[in-house]
């Protein structure tokens, strides 16, 4: 929290910073609504919340193409959002609906769009990580089969600070880096992996020094902060898209709910989480917006207006849908037609 | 045209490699030095870095890679040395490539294809000879290949390539350098029944990799003293050829499994199970095992074949089963 950022960069122009907004608040109170739902059992298994969080994904997210890849955790519904999986199908995916962009086999953790080039949604601490590093590689190989899209396609990895100690993280960078492959790693360093928190588990706890010494281009980047964030990644999207290379992002930022729905948060103190509340990703870029009188209360309340009609379609999208057959319980271990498998690069 | 089993793969990835510009080979040592098995020898000057990609010891990484690259529309055949490595990208292959496809609801199917080389029998000792080709079969959305003959290890691959979703493949480090005859236009099989490799009246036995040809070998034997033993070739572990299984014990009553893992929770004790299931009022004995001895392949010559089948042992399974001794009924 007292890492000395460089200052925020200054402000975009209305629409834009509207839109971060709007992604920032669709995605909190999406999860809100989630967290209700789950009390009321609509939603079941593991839920992990991204609330406080949101810049990470709002800022960066978005400055993907259509044909760039995502490779996220089981905290990613903020992801898919911002991505555009629709909003309805994400949330019926969590009721387990046939309508859920994964048939409702997935639920919460494993959030997958082929149409966004949205690999998941992977609840193995480090799974997603080389998964995107063979994208990358494919990637790099399509160019030299011609049929690829204009610009080297940049695959945008997720994962926790805790995922930093697993073997396939440090696997993968090497991998990534030794052959230059177009990664964006994007570290979110919300302090904790479930429990325990970042001096518990990691020798070294200034990340991107230890990203670094896979001689990649490492930052750290204010996470609360959703035009750090964006500025951070473009550069960095950039200077992959041109051939640089892997890049990595930390983005110390803060959840400011529990781990998952069974987490009583024995290990952290409430002053903690209130402290770290001063600096809401959302409050902080409405007050800016405020001051420069890019919006008011009218403004906010519109916003928050439209937000609420997307969750609310969602939710009813999600209770309107329909329970697989259980006749179907099978389909999908193996692909049910038998031409050349795979999806085209 | 004479051929080892070694060339035979060989020369099934460089038809892979020269036919779809989207295959690639990837794994540790497969360039330079040339395949730790000196499968791939010659390719890498042959195609070049983008198609004979060495990795770096991380069995997790250039596996998971591999499923990304999928994921990503290439078809790579990722080498993993041998199977007792692969245990370091179990993470991957179980978690990852077995289960995106149902996960994503049908979204993403990951064509991979995954080899590497399993058994004991060269005295390298309990890390290096393992047969864990059974406990992949246990997961569903994984496809198992045991290529035994010089057919298969040629033409496996191929249809392996073209198959939507994950196939490993497991090659006997014993069989790599089997010698025999190989058709000059010898080319892609089919991967999903299992093939009389001899045919007999007395008594089935059903093996798979390199164990097929201690069973050919006690097939002979026992044909000196007049007991016809039909040999079945699983070829594949999963999807289990069932039918052949039970056709097989239908038509001779008598079943020896042969497998060099170990027999408890193992794919030998599924068939047998099967058998049960969908044969039993077939069978005139009880359904016989020939397994690895239940210990870590030990490193001296003597234990390492006592723990693993022999064609005596075989023999002497067969023998305790047919008619007239004490396990072997009418
Ligand atoms: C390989 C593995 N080990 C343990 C777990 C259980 N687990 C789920 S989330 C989590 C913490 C991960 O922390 P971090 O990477 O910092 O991500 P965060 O949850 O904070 O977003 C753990 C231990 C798991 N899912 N996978
Ligand atoms: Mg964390």
């Amino acid at each position: 929290m007292t890492h000395p950022y460089p200052p925020s960069p200054p402000l975009p122009d209305e629409e834009h910073a509207r839109t971060l907004l709007r992604h920032m608040l669709l995605i909190r109170r999406f999860e809100e609504k989630c967290a209700e739902l789950y009390t009321q059992e609509k939603i079941r298994g593991f839920l992990h919340l991204y609330i406080g969080e949101e810049a990470v994904a709002a800022g960066s997210i978005p400055l993907l193409g259509p044909d760039d890849s995502v490779v996220a955790t089981y905290r990613e519904h903020g992801q898919a959002l911002v991505r555009g999986v629709p909003a309805t199908n994400v949330m019926a995916e969590m009721y387990g609906k046939i309508e859920g962009c994964a048939r409702g086999r997935g639920g919460s953790m494993h959030i997958f769009d082929a149409e966004t080039r949205f690999f998941g949604g992977n609840a193995i601490v480090g799974g997603g990580i080389p998964i995107a590093v063979g994208l990358a590689l494919a990637a790099r190989r399509e160019r030299s089969l011609g049929d690829s899209p204009d610009e080297l396609r940049v695959t945008a990895c997720f994962f926790g600070d805790g995922a930093m100690a697993e073997g396939e993280f440090h696997e993968s960078m090497n991998l990534a880096a030794l052959w230059h492959l177009p990664v964006l790693f994007c570290c979110e360093n919300n302090l904790y992996a479930m429990g325990t928190p970042l001096d518990v588990a990691h020798s070294e706890t200034e990340l991107a020094l230890r990203a670094a010494s896979y001689g990649m281009p490492s930052w750290t980047v204010d996470g609360m902060d959703v035009l750090a964030v964006e500025d951070a990644t473009r550069r960095a999207i950039e200077a992959i898209r041109g051939g640089g290379g892997p890049h990595f992002l930390e983005f110390r930022t803060y959840r400011f709910r529990a781990h998952s729905m069974f987490d009583p948060e024995l290990y952290r103190a409430k002053e903690e989480v209130e402290k770290w509340k001063e600096r809401d990703p959302i409050s902080l870029l409405a007050s800016r917006m405020r001051e420069a009188d890019m919006l008011d209360d009218a403004g906010m309340e519109e916003l928050e207006a439209e937000v609420e009609a997307e969750v609310e379609e969602a939710v009813r999208f999600s209770e309107e849908g329909s329970w697989e057959p259980v006749e179907e319980l099978t389909r999908f271990v193996y692909s049910e037609s038998d031409v050349d498998g795979g999806q085209s690069p | 045209m004479t051929a080892t089993y070694r060339a035979a793969v060989r020369e099934a990835i460089r038809e892979a490699i020269i036919r779809d510009e989207r295959v690639f080979l990837m794994g540790e040592d497969v360039g330079r030095y040339g395949g730790c098995y000196a499968v791939s020898k010659g390719l890498l000057e042959e195609f070049g870095e983008d198609r004979i990609r060495d990795t770096p010891l991380s069995e997790s990484g250039f596996v998971g890679a591999g499923i990304g690259a999928a994921l990503g529309g290439m078809r790579p055949i990722v080498e993993v040395m041998t199977v007792n490595f692969s245990l370091l990208a179990l993470d991957q292959i179980v978690n990852n490539a077995a289960t995106l496809l149902h996960m994503s609801g049908g979204a993403f199917n990951v064509p991979i294809v995954i080899r590497m080389a399993t058994g004991g029998g060269r005295q390298v000792a309990a890390q290096h000879s393992r047969s864990l080709e059974g406990w992949y079969a246990h997961i569903p959305g994984l496809k198992i290949l045991t290529p035994a003959t010089l057919e298969d290890a040629r033409g496996m691959l191929w249809t392996a390539l073209q198959d939507p979703d994950p196939v490993l493949i497991f090659e006997h480090v014993l069989l790599y350098n089997m010698e025999g005859d190989l058709a000059e236009d010898a080319g892609a099989v089919q991967i999903d029944r299992a093939a009389i490799r001899r045919e007999g009246r007395d008594v089935s036995v059903i093996t798979y990799g390199g164990s097929l040809h201690k069973a050919l070998e006690a097939a002979d034997r026992l044909a000196e003293d007049g007991v016809s033993a039909e040999v079945l070739d699983l070829r594949t572990l999963r999807p289990l050829d069932t039918e052949a299984i039970l056709q097989t014990v239908a038509r001779t009553n008598r079943a020896v499994i042969v497998d060099e893992a170990w027999r408890s929770g193992s794919i030998s004790a599924e068939i047998s199970a099967r058998i049960t299931e969908g044969a039993f009022y077939h069978l005139d004995a009880p359904v016989a095992r020939v397994c690895g001895e239940e210990v870590p392949t030990p490193y001296p010559k003597h234990l390492e074949d006592a723990a693993l089948p022999q064609v005596d042992d075989i023999v002497q399974a067969v023998r305790s089963i047919l008619p007239g001794t004490e396990g072997g009924g009418s």
